[in-house]
């Protein structure tokens, strides 16, 4: 058996998801709100109106479709909330919710039902 | 509209090459479910889902890297470091899967061209090249970090060749130049790399710092001091 852990396991597992509380409640209201490299990368050789709808020229975001899904927290807002910053941060932290829940859920369900001491 | 897409949106590439994709991503994942739980402990399972929760959290977070372009992690590199290739490429694909459905980012018709470029790619690459790195480079902070940021690097420039290669199967826009999306994707992810492999590298010096033991490409052994010196470690 090695040493101690300084830090039990519940206790990082909890400062863990704090930090992402606050950068996906918080610090995401402070990202860029540029396209991005793919989506950049996609947007090359046509022109955008103000409302960023495409009005001529040939690139590969032009056969981009609809989303299939959308939903009330789709493009990382909350629908029908006019506070960017509230929207934005609470859609944020509903992900990390979501993403816990589902993630941890799954890989709790598949470990090795063993007792980890050996 | 006022779109925030980060990921391959559905029409982008043709329904064939994207069932293909779909397909190789789903014998991807069988395989990574079969041998991820192997790793999967009572300690690992935990924190596996913290490693998506923090990366859903940290692709949120656009940083600027050329004018009107940005950048965000990918994660890659960092679930392959933290929880191994193989739960490391399902934490990726759980965020990708919760992305789509529910905040309407990457096509759902498009989830496996995503999940083999960001998880597969992004994991599976990049813990080669970590393992090899580890292996020659010391078990210090520095070494750690180094082998984190290169990683990282390799993992978003080969994940966007991925798109690339995707597109000249089955892109639904003649016209595309090639050559050029190629170069293009390759120059902005070899800066958006330099941002991944950043936070790669404190991210993962953060929890060696803290629970060397939940970092899985240091397999159980702890950071060794940066100067030699200083190895009298109280109570280590």
């Amino acid at each position: 058996m090695t040493n101690k852990p300084k830090v039990k396991l519940f206790a990082f597992l909890i400062g863990g998801l704090l930090v992402a509380f606050v950068l996906a409640g918080v610090v995401s209201s402070f990202a860029s709100s540029d396209p991005d490299g793919l989506d950049s990368v996609s947007r090359e050789g046509c022109t955008f109106d103000a409302d960023d709808e495409i009005t001529g020229g040939e690139c590969m975001a032009q056969a981009a479709g609809e989303h299939e899904v959308g939903g009330p927290l789709a493009d990382y807002g909350i629908a029908g909330f006019d506070n960017e910053f509230v929207s934005t941060g609470l859609s944020g932290v509903l992900g990390v919710v979501i993403t816990f829940a589902v993630g941890g859920g799954l890989f709790w369900l598949m470990r090795r039902r063993k007792s980890v001491k050996e | 509209m006022d779109t925030v897409a980060m990921h391959i949106s559905n029409g982008i590439v043709d329904p064939a090459t994207s069932a293909v994709f779909a397909a190789i991503a789903l014998a991807g994942m069988i395989v990574c479910v079969l041998r991820g739980r192997r790793d999967l402990d009572d300690r690992l399972a935990p924190m596996a889902g913290l490693v998506a929760a923090f990366i859903f959290a940290v692709q949120m977070l656009n940083f600027p890297v050329l004018p009107g372009v940005s950048g965000h992690l990918l994660g890659g590199a960092l679930a392959a470091m933290l929880v191994g290739p193989w739960v490391g490429a399902l934490c990726v694909t759980i965020v990708l899967i919760v992305q789509a459905l529910v905040f309407a980012d990457g096509g759902v018709s498009a989830i496996g061209l995503n999940v083999t470029n960001m998880a597969l790619i992004g994991t599976f690459l990049t813990y080669g090249v970590l393992a090899l790195l580890l292996k020659v480079l010391p078990r210090t902070a520095t070494g750690v970090a180094v082998t984190g940021f290169v990683a990282a690097v390799v993992s978003v420039v080969a994940g966007s060749l991925g798109f690339v290669l995707q597109y000249a199967i089955g892109g639904q826009v003649d016209g595309i130049s090639l050559g050029g999306a190629a170069g293009a994707m390759v120059g902005v992810h070899a800066l958006i790399g330099v941002g991944e492999g950043l936070i790669t590298a404190a991210t993962v010096l953060a929890v060696a710092k803290v629970r060397p033991d939940l970092v899985y490409a240091l397999r159980g052994k702890r950071l060794l001091p940066s100067t030699p010196k200083s190895t009298v470690e109280s109570a280590a």
